[in-house]
Protein backbone atom coordinates (compact mmCIF):
# COMPACT_ATOMS: atom_id res chain seq x y z
CA UNK A 1 0.00 0.00 0.00
CA UNK A 2 2.73 2.62 0.73
CA UNK A 3 3.73 2.30 -2.38
CA UNK A 4 0.33 4.34 -3.61
CA UNK A 5 1.65 6.96 -1.56
CA UNK A 6 2.53 9.71 -3.79
CA UNK A 7 1.36 12.93 -5.46
CA UNK A 8 -1.75 13.37 -6.88
CA UNK A 9 -4.79 11.53 -6.59
CA UNK A 10 -8.24 12.27 -5.64
CA UNK A 11 -9.50 13.57 -2.31
CA UNK A 12 -12.35 13.71 -0.59
CA UNK A 13 -12.47 16.06 2.30
CA UNK A 14 -14.52 13.90 4.83
CA UNK A 15 -16.71 16.29 6.87
CA UNK A 16 -17.79 15.33 10.39
CA UNK A 17 -21.03 15.57 12.36
CA UNK A 18 -20.45 15.26 16.05
CA UNK A 19 -17.75 12.38 16.20
CA UNK A 20 -18.97 10.56 13.04
CA UNK A 21 -18.21 11.15 9.34
CA UNK A 22 -21.16 12.47 7.37
CA UNK A 23 -22.77 10.17 5.21
CA UNK A 24 -22.07 12.66 1.67
CA UNK A 25 -18.13 12.21 2.56
CA UNK A 26 -18.47 8.02 2.54
CA UNK A 27 -20.71 8.55 -0.77
CA UNK A 28 -17.81 10.81 -2.28
CA UNK A 29 -15.54 7.96 -1.42
CA UNK A 30 -17.28 5.51 -3.63
CA UNK A 31 -17.03 8.08 -6.02
CA UNK A 32 -13.26 8.60 -5.83
CA UNK A 33 -12.66 5.35 -5.27
CA UNK A 34 -14.13 5.02 -9.08
CA UNK A 35 -12.50 7.98 -11.06
CA UNK A 36 -9.24 7.32 -9.14
CA UNK A 37 -9.44 3.66 -10.94
CA UNK A 38 -9.83 5.24 -14.52
CA UNK A 39 -6.98 7.38 -13.73
CA UNK A 40 -4.42 4.83 -12.07
CA UNK A 41 -4.00 6.66 -8.73
CA UNK A 42 -5.24 6.45 -5.06
CA UNK A 43 -8.06 7.59 -3.02
CA UNK A 44 -6.68 10.04 -0.11
CA UNK A 45 -9.79 10.48 2.72
CA UNK A 46 -8.26 13.88 4.23
CA UNK A 47 -9.82 14.15 8.22
CA UNK A 48 -9.78 17.46 9.92
CA UNK A 49 -10.64 18.04 13.21
CA UNK A 50 -10.07 17.54 17.07
CA UNK A 51 -9.65 13.45 17.53
CA UNK A 52 -10.08 12.37 13.70
CA UNK A 53 -7.62 9.68 13.68
CA UNK A 54 -9.88 6.82 14.93
CA UNK A 55 -11.87 7.86 11.61
CA UNK A 56 -9.67 6.24 9.45
CA UNK A 57 -10.46 2.47 9.31
CA UNK A 58 -14.38 3.37 8.65
CA UNK A 59 -12.66 5.17 5.65
CA UNK A 60 -11.01 2.39 4.13
CA UNK A 61 -13.53 0.21 4.29
CA UNK A 62 -15.58 3.34 2.01
CA UNK A 63 -12.64 3.12 -0.17
CA UNK A 64 -9.82 5.40 1.19
CA UNK A 65 -6.28 4.13 0.60
CA UNK A 66 -4.84 7.09 2.35
CA UNK A 67 -6.15 8.87 5.18
CA UNK A 68 -4.63 11.90 6.16
CA UNK A 69 -4.93 13.16 9.14
CA UNK A 70 -4.64 16.74 10.84
CA UNK A 71 -6.10 16.65 14.39
CA UNK A 72 -5.70 19.40 17.41
CA UNK A 73 -7.52 20.67 19.73
CA UNK A 74 -8.24 24.32 17.78
CA UNK A 75 -9.91 22.44 14.74
CA UNK A 76 -12.55 20.57 16.84
CA UNK A 77 -14.92 22.95 15.30
CA UNK A 78 -15.68 23.39 11.77
CA UNK A 79 -13.67 26.81 11.01
CA UNK A 80 -13.77 27.87 7.11
CA UNK A 81 -10.55 29.93 7.57
CA UNK A 82 -8.36 26.99 9.86
CA UNK A 83 -9.65 24.14 8.17
CA UNK A 84 -8.79 26.22 4.74
CA UNK A 85 -5.22 27.03 5.90
CA UNK A 86 -5.46 23.05 6.93
CA UNK A 87 -6.34 21.98 3.21
CA UNK A 88 -4.34 24.58 1.45
CA UNK A 89 -0.55 22.68 3.30
CA UNK A 90 -2.13 19.74 2.55
CA UNK A 91 -2.81 20.27 -0.78
CA UNK A 92 0.91 22.31 -1.64
CA UNK A 93 2.45 19.45 0.03
CA UNK A 94 0.91 16.34 -1.94
CA UNK A 95 -0.75 17.74 -5.06
CA UNK A 96 -3.84 16.30 -5.69
CA UNK A 97 -5.51 16.27 -9.02
CA UNK A 98 -8.92 16.45 -7.42
CA UNK A 99 -11.00 17.42 -4.34
CA UNK A 100 -14.31 16.79 -3.72
CA UNK A 101 -15.96 17.91 -0.90
CA UNK A 102 -19.93 17.32 0.19
CA UNK A 103 -22.15 20.26 -0.45
CA UNK A 104 -23.26 20.72 2.90
CA UNK A 105 -23.79 23.95 4.55
CA UNK A 106 -19.92 23.76 5.77
CA UNK A 107 -19.10 22.70 2.67
CA UNK A 108 -20.20 24.77 0.19
CA UNK A 109 -18.89 28.05 2.63
CA UNK A 110 -15.47 26.20 2.78
CA UNK A 111 -14.85 24.53 -0.74
CA UNK A 112 -14.63 28.49 -2.26
CA UNK A 113 -12.88 29.87 0.13
CA UNK A 114 -10.00 27.09 -0.33
CA UNK A 115 -10.21 27.63 -4.22
CA UNK A 116 -9.85 31.47 -3.85
CA UNK A 117 -6.41 30.47 -1.77
CA UNK A 118 -5.38 27.68 -4.29
CA UNK A 119 -6.27 29.69 -7.59
CA UNK A 120 -7.84 26.69 -8.96
CA UNK A 121 -11.73 26.27 -10.56
CA UNK A 122 -14.72 24.75 -8.30
CA UNK A 123 -18.04 23.30 -9.73
CA UNK A 124 -20.47 23.38 -7.19
CA UNK A 125 -23.31 20.88 -6.81
CA UNK A 126 -22.62 18.11 -9.58
CA UNK A 127 -24.38 15.12 -9.90
CA UNK A 128 -22.26 13.58 -12.30
CA UNK A 129 -18.82 13.38 -12.07
CA UNK A 130 -16.43 11.28 -14.94
CA UNK A 131 -12.93 11.51 -16.18
CA UNK A 132 -12.26 12.45 -19.92
CA UNK A 133 -10.93 9.55 -21.66
CA UNK A 134 -8.69 11.77 -23.86
CA UNK A 135 -7.66 14.62 -22.02
CA UNK A 136 -8.07 13.05 -18.45
CA UNK A 137 -9.34 15.99 -16.84
CA UNK A 138 -12.67 15.45 -14.73
CA UNK A 139 -15.35 16.26 -16.02
CA UNK A 140 -18.25 18.02 -14.08
CA UNK A 141 -21.63 17.58 -14.17
CA UNK A 142 -24.36 19.84 -12.53
CA UNK A 143 -28.02 21.14 -13.46
CA UNK A 144 -28.27 24.64 -14.40
CA UNK A 145 -31.24 27.58 -14.68
CA UNK A 146 -33.85 25.80 -12.17
CA UNK A 147 -32.74 21.92 -13.86
CA UNK A 148 -33.47 23.55 -17.11
CA UNK A 149 -29.70 22.38 -18.47
CA UNK A 150 -27.06 20.51 -17.50
CA UNK A 151 -23.67 21.81 -17.84
CA UNK A 152 -20.77 19.75 -17.81
CA UNK A 153 -17.31 21.98 -16.90
CA UNK A 154 -13.87 21.29 -16.81
CA UNK A 155 -10.69 22.79 -14.81
CA UNK A 156 -8.13 22.31 -17.36
CA UNK A 157 -5.30 24.27 -15.51
CA UNK A 158 -5.54 24.89 -12.16
CA UNK A 159 -5.44 22.09 -9.79
CA UNK A 160 -6.92 20.45 -7.75
CA UNK A 161 -9.82 19.96 -10.18
CA UNK A 162 -12.72 20.91 -7.06
CA UNK A 163 -15.97 20.09 -6.72
CA UNK A 164 -18.56 20.16 -4.57
CA UNK A 165 -21.60 17.02 -4.56
CA UNK A 166 -25.12 17.11 -2.75
CA UNK A 167 -25.92 15.00 -0.15
CA UNK A 168 -27.88 11.56 -1.11
CA UNK A 169 -26.84 12.29 -5.01
CA UNK A 170 -24.91 9.31 -4.81
CA UNK A 171 -24.97 6.11 -3.30
CA UNK A 172 -22.60 5.02 -0.13
CA UNK A 173 -20.56 2.01 -1.64
CA UNK A 174 -20.71 -1.09 0.35
CA UNK A 175 -17.88 -1.37 3.00
CA UNK A 176 -15.54 -3.79 3.22
CA UNK A 177 -14.30 -4.34 6.49
CA UNK A 178 -11.11 -6.10 5.04
CA UNK A 179 -9.75 -2.94 3.22
CA UNK A 180 -6.82 -0.78 5.28
CA UNK A 181 -5.60 1.95 4.49
CA UNK A 182 -2.33 3.71 4.76
CA UNK A 183 -2.61 6.83 7.85
CA UNK A 184 -0.70 10.07 7.23
CA UNK A 185 -1.25 12.60 10.41
CA UNK A 186 -0.26 16.24 9.04
CA UNK A 187 1.07 18.68 11.56
CA UNK A 188 -1.30 21.60 11.76
CA UNK A 189 -0.67 25.15 10.60
CA UNK A 190 -3.82 27.03 10.54
CA UNK A 191 -3.75 30.14 12.64
CA UNK A 192 -6.00 31.46 15.48
CA UNK A 193 -9.32 32.65 13.54
CA UNK A 194 -11.50 35.69 13.75
CA UNK A 195 -14.88 33.85 14.13
CA UNK A 196 -15.63 32.39 17.01
CA UNK A 197 -18.48 29.98 18.18
CA UNK A 198 -20.15 31.53 20.86
CA UNK A 199 -23.03 28.51 21.08
CA UNK A 200 -25.01 25.59 18.49
CA UNK A 201 -28.29 25.70 18.58
CA UNK A 202 -29.84 22.54 17.47
CA UNK A 203 -32.87 23.23 15.21
CA UNK A 204 -35.57 20.36 15.99
CA UNK A 205 -34.29 17.04 16.95
CA UNK A 206 -35.80 15.73 14.41
CA UNK A 207 -34.12 14.62 11.43
CA UNK A 208 -33.47 17.27 9.04
CA UNK A 209 -34.87 17.38 5.13
CA UNK A 210 -30.96 16.90 3.52
CA UNK A 211 -30.68 13.40 5.07
CA UNK A 212 -33.99 12.29 5.36
CA UNK A 213 -34.85 9.11 2.93
CA UNK A 214 -38.74 10.15 3.18
CA UNK A 215 -40.21 13.42 2.64
CA UNK A 216 -43.77 14.44 2.91
CA UNK A 217 -44.02 17.68 1.93
CA UNK A 218 -46.81 20.30 2.21
CA UNK A 219 -48.08 23.37 0.42
CA UNK A 220 -50.84 26.13 -0.22
CA UNK A 221 -53.40 23.47 -1.18
CA UNK A 222 -52.82 21.08 2.06
CA UNK A 223 -55.74 23.08 4.04
CA UNK A 224 -55.19 23.79 7.04
CA UNK A 225 -53.19 23.54 10.02
CA UNK A 226 -54.94 20.45 11.26
CA UNK A 227 -53.55 18.64 7.46
CA UNK A 228 -50.29 19.88 8.45
CA UNK A 229 -50.11 17.67 11.65
CA UNK A 230 -51.70 15.03 9.68
CA UNK A 231 -48.20 15.18 7.15
CA UNK A 232 -45.76 15.65 10.31
CA UNK A 233 -47.55 12.02 11.41
CA UNK A 234 -47.44 10.36 7.72
CA UNK A 235 -43.97 11.96 7.64
CA UNK A 236 -42.91 10.03 10.96
CA UNK A 237 -45.01 6.88 10.72
CA UNK A 238 -42.57 6.40 7.14
CA UNK A 239 -39.45 7.59 9.27
CA UNK A 240 -38.95 10.39 7.06
CA UNK A 241 -39.01 14.38 7.76
CA UNK A 242 -41.63 16.53 7.16
CA UNK A 243 -41.20 19.69 4.44
CA UNK A 244 -42.66 22.46 3.26
CA UNK A 245 -43.19 24.64 0.30
CA UNK A 246 -42.26 28.30 0.37
CA UNK A 247 -45.77 29.73 1.10
CA UNK A 248 -46.26 27.45 3.95
CA UNK A 249 -42.81 29.29 5.05
CA UNK A 250 -43.86 32.59 4.32
CA UNK A 251 -46.90 32.32 6.26
CA UNK A 252 -45.08 31.20 9.17
CA UNK A 253 -47.27 27.59 9.81
CA UNK A 254 -43.58 25.41 9.05
CA UNK A 255 -39.77 27.06 9.79
CA UNK A 256 -37.29 27.76 7.24
CA UNK A 257 -35.13 24.88 8.42
CA UNK A 258 -37.93 22.87 6.08
CA UNK A 259 -38.31 24.60 2.75
CA UNK A 260 -37.36 23.12 -0.45
CA UNK A 261 -36.76 24.72 -3.41
CA UNK A 262 -34.66 27.55 -4.65
CA UNK A 263 -34.94 29.91 -2.20
CA UNK A 264 -34.80 27.12 0.58
CA UNK A 265 -32.75 23.75 0.49
CA UNK A 266 -32.11 21.11 -2.24
CA UNK A 267 -33.33 17.54 -1.25
CA UNK A 268 -32.40 14.25 -2.68
CA UNK A 269 -34.72 11.63 -0.64
CA UNK A 270 -35.82 8.50 -1.89
CA UNK A 271 -39.57 9.29 -2.14
CA UNK A 272 -40.82 12.63 -1.98
CA UNK A 273 -44.65 12.88 -1.08
CA UNK A 274 -45.72 16.88 -2.13
CA UNK A 275 -49.03 17.25 -0.62
CA UNK A 276 -51.14 20.41 -1.99
CA UNK A 277 -47.76 21.35 -3.63
CA UNK A 278 -48.21 23.10 -7.27
CA UNK A 279 -44.81 22.10 -7.96
CA UNK A 280 -43.64 25.44 -9.22
CA UNK A 281 -40.44 25.82 -10.96
CA UNK A 282 -38.45 27.61 -8.04
CA UNK A 283 -39.76 24.66 -6.37
CA UNK A 284 -39.09 22.03 -8.29
CA UNK A 285 -35.48 23.49 -8.63
CA UNK A 286 -34.77 22.08 -4.92
CA UNK A 287 -36.60 18.26 -5.40
CA UNK A 288 -33.86 15.64 -6.83
CA UNK A 289 -36.20 12.78 -6.08
CA UNK A 290 -36.11 9.83 -7.05
CA UNK A 291 -39.66 9.28 -6.81
CA UNK A 292 -41.96 11.74 -6.33
CA UNK A 293 -45.77 10.66 -5.11
CA UNK A 294 -48.18 14.03 -5.77
CA UNK A 295 -51.27 14.69 -3.78
CA UNK A 296 -53.55 17.49 -5.26
CA UNK A 297 -56.95 18.21 -6.13
CA UNK A 298 -55.58 20.32 -9.40
CA UNK A 299 -55.86 18.35 -11.89
CA UNK A 300 -53.95 21.28 -13.94
CA UNK A 301 -51.29 21.62 -10.95
CA UNK A 302 -47.96 21.50 -12.49
CA UNK A 303 -46.42 18.85 -9.89
CA UNK A 304 -48.46 16.01 -11.85
CA UNK A 305 -45.94 16.81 -14.79
CA UNK A 306 -42.42 15.89 -12.37
CA UNK A 307 -44.79 13.22 -10.71
CA UNK A 308 -44.26 9.25 -10.95
CA UNK A 309 -47.87 8.68 -8.93
CA UNK A 310 -50.46 10.95 -9.21
CA UNK A 311 -52.97 11.69 -7.02
CA UNK A 312 -56.01 13.59 -7.14
CA UNK A 313 -57.50 13.84 -4.26
CA UNK A 314 -58.55 16.19 -1.19
CA UNK A 315 -55.02 16.41 1.27
CA UNK A 316 -57.37 15.74 4.81
CA UNK A 317 -59.02 13.04 3.10
CA UNK A 318 -56.10 11.23 1.52
CA UNK A 319 -53.87 11.24 5.24
CA UNK A 320 -56.49 10.53 6.95
CA UNK A 321 -56.75 7.06 4.73
CA UNK A 322 -53.05 6.74 4.41
CA UNK A 323 -52.73 6.76 8.47
CA UNK A 324 -55.40 4.78 9.10
CA UNK A 325 -53.75 1.89 6.69
CA UNK A 326 -50.05 2.44 7.69
CA UNK A 327 -51.45 2.07 11.64
CA UNK B 1 -19.94 51.04 10.25
CA UNK B 2 -19.29 52.02 6.22
CA UNK B 3 -21.02 48.49 4.68
CA UNK B 4 -20.35 47.61 0.61
CA UNK B 5 -22.98 45.04 -0.68
CA UNK B 6 -22.34 43.43 -3.54
CA UNK B 7 -25.70 42.88 -5.84
CA UNK B 8 -26.20 40.83 -9.16
CA UNK B 9 -28.14 41.13 -11.92
CA UNK B 10 -29.93 37.86 -13.37
CA UNK B 11 -32.50 36.71 -16.06
CA UNK B 12 -36.05 37.33 -14.63
CA UNK B 13 -36.65 33.99 -16.22
CA UNK B 14 -35.35 30.45 -15.90
CA UNK B 15 -35.35 29.83 -19.99
CA UNK B 16 -32.29 31.46 -20.46
CA UNK B 17 -30.47 31.37 -23.84
CA UNK B 18 -26.63 30.82 -23.85
CA UNK B 19 -23.96 31.75 -25.93
CA UNK B 20 -23.45 28.48 -28.55
CA UNK B 21 -19.25 28.67 -27.90
CA UNK B 22 -18.81 29.49 -24.83
CA UNK B 23 -22.02 28.03 -23.19
CA UNK B 24 -21.97 31.65 -20.81
CA UNK B 25 -26.01 33.24 -20.70
CA UNK B 26 -26.14 35.68 -23.01
CA UNK B 27 -27.11 38.54 -20.72
CA UNK B 28 -27.84 41.10 -23.22
CA UNK B 29 -31.66 41.75 -24.08
CA UNK B 30 -32.77 39.38 -21.57
CA UNK B 31 -35.06 40.91 -18.85
CA UNK B 32 -33.10 40.99 -15.75
CA UNK B 33 -33.91 41.72 -12.11
CA UNK B 34 -32.28 42.01 -8.91
CA UNK B 35 -30.93 38.46 -8.04
CA UNK B 36 -33.61 38.16 -5.19
CA UNK B 37 -30.95 37.14 -2.59
CA UNK B 38 -29.29 40.05 -2.79
CA UNK B 39 -32.60 41.99 -2.08
CA UNK B 40 -31.35 40.62 1.46
CA UNK B 41 -27.92 42.12 1.57
CA UNK B 42 -29.46 45.04 0.43
CA UNK B 43 -31.90 45.16 3.15
CA UNK B 44 -29.65 44.27 5.48
CA UNK B 45 -26.82 46.45 4.73
CA UNK B 46 -29.61 49.88 5.10
CA UNK B 47 -30.61 48.57 8.53
CA UNK B 48 -27.42 48.15 9.74
CA UNK B 49 -27.04 51.55 8.49
CA UNK B 50 -29.97 52.68 10.70
CA UNK B 51 -28.23 51.01 13.81
CA UNK B 52 -24.82 51.61 13.82
CA UNK B 53 -23.94 54.68 11.54
CA UNK B 54 -21.55 54.94 8.38
CA UNK B 55 -22.50 54.72 4.41
CA UNK B 56 -23.34 51.49 2.32
CA UNK B 57 -22.32 51.50 -1.13
CA UNK B 58 -23.81 48.63 -3.51
CA UNK B 59 -21.30 46.97 -5.53
CA UNK B 60 -21.85 45.03 -8.99
CA UNK B 61 -20.09 43.45 -11.85
CA UNK B 62 -22.54 42.63 -14.96
CA UNK B 63 -23.71 44.72 -18.66
CA UNK B 64 -24.39 48.53 -18.72
CA UNK B 65 -28.21 47.77 -18.11
CA UNK B 66 -27.52 46.50 -14.89
CA UNK B 67 -26.91 50.61 -14.05
CA UNK B 68 -30.74 50.57 -13.70
CA UNK B 69 -30.81 47.81 -10.86
CA UNK B 70 -28.37 49.84 -9.12
CA UNK B 71 -30.69 52.73 -9.07
CA UNK B 72 -33.66 50.69 -7.77
CA UNK B 73 -30.52 49.91 -4.80
CA UNK B 74 -30.20 53.43 -4.04
CA UNK B 75 -33.97 53.66 -4.23
CA UNK B 76 -34.12 51.69 -1.05
CA UNK B 77 -30.98 53.05 0.68
CA UNK B 78 -27.69 52.66 -0.58
CA UNK B 79 -25.90 56.06 -0.47
CA UNK B 80 -24.06 55.02 -3.82
CA UNK B 81 -22.96 52.34 -6.28
CA UNK B 82 -20.24 51.03 -8.56
CA UNK B 83 -20.83 49.20 -11.67
CA UNK B 84 -17.94 47.25 -13.37
CA UNK B 85 -18.58 46.61 -16.83
CA UNK B 86 -16.29 45.91 -19.59
CA UNK B 87 -16.24 42.98 -22.64
CA UNK B 88 -13.05 42.09 -20.29
CA UNK B 89 -15.20 40.84 -17.55
CA UNK B 90 -17.65 38.82 -19.75
CA UNK B 91 -18.05 35.19 -19.33
CA UNK B 92 -15.91 35.39 -15.85
CA UNK B 93 -16.79 32.13 -13.60
CA UNK B 94 -16.93 32.49 -9.49
CA UNK B 95 -12.95 33.34 -9.32
CA UNK B 96 -12.76 35.47 -12.04
CA UNK B 97 -15.57 37.46 -10.68
CA UNK B 98 -14.30 37.24 -7.14
CA UNK B 99 -10.99 38.79 -8.36
CA UNK B 100 -13.04 41.59 -10.19
CA UNK B 101 -14.96 42.41 -7.00
CA UNK B 102 -11.92 42.59 -5.07
CA UNK B 103 -10.04 44.91 -6.97
CA UNK B 104 -12.59 47.30 -6.63
CA UNK B 105 -13.47 47.01 -3.01
CA UNK B 106 -9.69 47.72 -2.89
CA UNK B 107 -10.43 50.72 -4.99
CA UNK B 108 -13.86 51.84 -2.71
CA UNK B 109 -11.13 51.44 0.23
CA UNK B 110 -11.79 48.38 2.89
CA UNK B 111 -15.14 48.94 4.00
CA UNK B 112 -16.04 47.35 7.65
CA UNK B 113 -18.73 45.03 6.38
CA UNK B 114 -19.42 43.24 2.64
CA UNK B 115 -22.56 41.68 2.65
CA UNK B 116 -24.01 39.24 -0.38
CA UNK B 117 -26.81 37.29 -1.01
CA UNK B 118 -26.53 33.72 -0.08
CA UNK B 119 -26.12 32.74 -3.92
CA UNK B 120 -27.57 34.44 -7.71
CA UNK B 121 -30.19 32.49 -9.00
CA UNK B 122 -28.63 32.12 -12.12
CA UNK B 123 -25.87 30.20 -10.77
CA UNK B 124 -26.79 28.98 -7.68
CA UNK B 125 -23.47 28.59 -6.60
CA UNK B 126 -23.47 30.30 -3.34
CA UNK B 127 -19.33 30.73 -4.34
CA UNK B 128 -18.46 34.38 -4.95
CA UNK B 129 -18.90 35.95 -1.20
CA UNK B 130 -16.28 33.19 -0.08
CA UNK B 131 -13.99 33.69 -2.78
CA UNK B 132 -14.12 37.49 -2.38
CA UNK B 133 -13.98 36.94 1.70
CA UNK B 134 -10.30 35.13 0.82
CA UNK B 135 -9.26 37.57 -1.90
CA UNK B 136 -9.58 40.14 0.28
CA UNK B 137 -8.04 38.66 3.70
CA UNK B 138 -11.04 38.91 5.73
CA UNK B 139 -13.06 36.29 7.72
CA UNK B 140 -16.86 35.12 6.24
CA UNK B 141 -19.72 33.99 7.90
CA UNK B 142 -21.64 32.50 5.43
CA UNK B 143 -26.14 31.60 5.92
CA UNK B 144 -26.71 34.29 8.27
CA UNK B 145 -29.78 34.47 9.30
CA UNK B 146 -30.00 37.32 12.24
CA UNK B 147 -27.03 40.02 13.19
CA UNK B 148 -27.74 40.10 16.74
CA UNK B 149 -25.09 42.46 18.37
CA UNK B 150 -21.82 44.60 17.71
CA UNK B 151 -19.04 44.77 20.46
CA UNK B 152 -15.85 45.92 20.11
CA UNK B 153 -15.08 45.72 16.25
CA UNK B 154 -17.03 42.25 16.33
CA UNK B 155 -20.54 41.32 15.19
CA UNK B 156 -22.32 38.36 17.04
CA UNK B 157 -24.19 36.59 14.46
CA UNK B 158 -26.77 33.57 13.88
CA UNK B 159 -26.20 31.33 11.06
CA UNK B 160 -27.64 27.97 9.37
CA UNK B 161 -25.50 25.13 10.00
CA UNK B 162 -26.17 21.71 9.27
CA UNK B 163 -27.55 20.90 12.13
CA UNK B 164 -29.39 23.78 13.23
CA UNK B 165 -27.85 26.93 13.91
CA UNK B 166 -24.99 28.19 15.23
CA UNK B 167 -24.18 31.96 17.37
CA UNK B 168 -20.72 32.94 15.76
CA UNK B 169 -18.59 36.22 16.69
CA UNK B 170 -16.99 37.81 13.92
CA UNK B 171 -13.96 40.15 14.45
CA UNK B 172 -14.37 43.42 11.72
CA UNK B 173 -14.01 43.54 8.67
CA UNK B 174 -15.84 40.52 7.42
CA UNK B 175 -17.83 39.28 5.00
CA UNK B 176 -21.33 38.15 5.70
CA UNK B 177 -23.42 36.08 3.26
CA UNK B 178 -27.06 36.65 4.61
CA UNK B 179 -30.48 33.91 4.13
CA UNK B 180 -33.75 34.84 2.80
CA UNK B 181 -34.81 34.95 6.70
CA UNK B 182 -32.93 37.62 8.28
CA UNK B 183 -35.53 40.22 7.08
CA UNK B 184 -38.48 41.40 4.89
CA UNK B 185 -37.14 44.28 1.92
CA UNK B 186 -38.81 47.29 2.21
CA UNK B 187 -40.38 48.72 -1.35
CA UNK B 188 -39.24 52.06 -2.20
CA UNK B 189 -40.34 54.88 -1.19
CA UNK B 190 -41.03 57.90 -4.05
CA UNK B 191 -38.33 60.08 -2.70
CA UNK B 192 -35.82 57.13 -2.50
CA UNK B 193 -36.85 56.83 -6.25
CA UNK B 194 -36.18 60.18 -7.23
CA UNK B 195 -32.99 60.05 -5.23
CA UNK B 196 -32.43 56.64 -7.25
CA UNK B 197 -32.90 58.43 -10.71
CA UNK B 198 -30.89 61.40 -9.93
CA UNK B 199 -27.77 59.13 -8.56
CA UNK B 200 -24.72 59.39 -10.18
CA UNK B 201 -23.59 55.37 -10.72
CA UNK B 202 -19.62 55.14 -10.90
CA UNK B 203 -18.98 53.05 -14.23
CA UNK B 204 -15.55 51.16 -13.82
CA UNK B 205 -13.78 49.05 -16.31
CA UNK B 206 -10.98 46.98 -16.38
CA UNK B 207 -8.56 50.08 -16.25
CA UNK B 208 -10.40 51.65 -13.66
CA UNK B 209 -9.86 48.97 -10.82
CA UNK B 210 -6.14 48.24 -12.72
CA UNK B 211 -7.24 43.98 -13.61
CA UNK B 212 -5.03 43.15 -16.38
CA UNK B 213 -7.89 41.38 -19.02
CA UNK B 214 -6.23 38.31 -19.23
CA UNK B 215 -7.26 37.41 -15.44
CA UNK B 216 -10.91 38.15 -15.89
CA UNK B 217 -13.98 37.22 -18.01
CA UNK B 218 -13.17 33.98 -19.70
CA UNK B 219 -9.68 34.34 -20.02
CA UNK B 220 -9.09 34.16 -16.27
CA UNK B 221 -11.52 31.68 -15.40
CA UNK B 222 -10.38 28.62 -14.16
CA UNK B 223 -13.56 27.01 -15.16
CA UNK B 224 -14.65 25.77 -18.84
CA UNK B 225 -18.25 24.77 -19.87
CA UNK B 226 -17.87 22.09 -22.48
CA UNK B 227 -20.82 20.99 -22.69
CA UNK B 228 -24.56 21.94 -22.14
CA UNK B 229 -27.59 19.70 -22.59
CA UNK B 230 -31.24 20.15 -22.22
CA UNK B 231 -32.80 17.23 -20.04
CA UNK B 232 -35.25 15.22 -20.45
CA UNK B 233 -37.19 15.82 -17.57
CA UNK B 234 -40.47 13.78 -18.58
CA UNK B 235 -41.56 11.47 -16.28
CA UNK B 236 -43.90 8.00 -16.58
CA UNK B 237 -46.46 9.23 -14.61
CA UNK B 238 -48.94 6.57 -13.18
CA UNK B 239 -52.72 7.95 -12.30
CA UNK B 240 -53.61 6.65 -9.32
CA UNK B 241 -57.87 6.58 -8.80
CA UNK B 242 -60.55 5.84 -7.02
CA UNK B 243 -62.33 6.65 -3.53
CA UNK B 244 -59.61 8.25 -1.13
CA UNK B 245 -59.35 4.82 0.62
CA UNK B 246 -58.46 2.93 -2.89
CA UNK B 247 -56.23 5.75 -3.54
CA UNK B 248 -54.09 5.71 -0.08
CA UNK B 249 -54.54 1.74 -0.47
CA UNK B 250 -53.58 1.81 -4.07
CA UNK B 251 -50.24 4.10 -3.56
CA UNK B 252 -48.83 2.13 -0.57
CA UNK B 253 -48.94 -1.04 -2.48
CA UNK B 254 -47.17 1.05 -5.34
CA UNK B 255 -44.16 2.19 -2.61
CA UNK B 256 -44.00 -0.82 -1.03
CA UNK B 257 -43.50 -2.70 -4.27
CA UNK B 258 -40.44 -0.05 -5.00
CA UNK B 259 -39.32 -0.52 -1.16
CA UNK B 260 -39.74 3.11 -0.68
CA UNK B 261 -41.41 2.47 2.57
CA UNK B 262 -41.16 -0.26 4.57
CA UNK B 263 -43.92 -3.27 5.49
CA UNK B 264 -45.54 -3.51 8.45
CA UNK B 265 -43.14 -5.52 10.34
CA UNK B 266 -40.28 -3.08 9.72
CA UNK B 267 -38.80 -0.60 12.38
Amino acid sequence: MTDRIRPGGVWVYCEQSGPAVRPVSLELLGQAARLAGRMGRAVTAVLIGGDVKGLAARLAAYGADIALCVQDDALAFPDELRYADELAALAAAYRPDALLLGATAFGRSLAPRLAARLGTGLTADCTALEIDPESGLLLQTRPAFGGNLMATIVCPAGRPQMATVRPRVFAAPRPDASRACEVIVGRPVSRESPVELIERIASDSELGIGEADVLVSVGQGIGGAANIELAEALARRLHGALSASRPMVDSGLVPYARQVGQTGKTVAPRLYIALGISGAVQHMAGVAARTIAAVNTDPDAPIFRYAHYAVRCDCGAFLREMLEKLN
Amino acid sequence: MNICVCVKQVPASNETRLDPVTHTIIREGAEGILNPFDAFAVEEAVRLKARFGGRVTALSMGIPAAEAMLRRVIAVGADDAVLLTDRAFAGSDTLATARVLARAVGKLGLPDLILCGRMATDGDTAQVGPMLAENLGLPHVSDVAAVESLEDGALTVRRLTDDGYARVRVRLPALLTVLREINVPRLPSIEGVLRGEAAGIAVWDHDSVAMPPEQAGLAGSATRVVRTVRPDLSVKTVAIEGTPAEQAAALIDCLRAEKLIGTEEQP
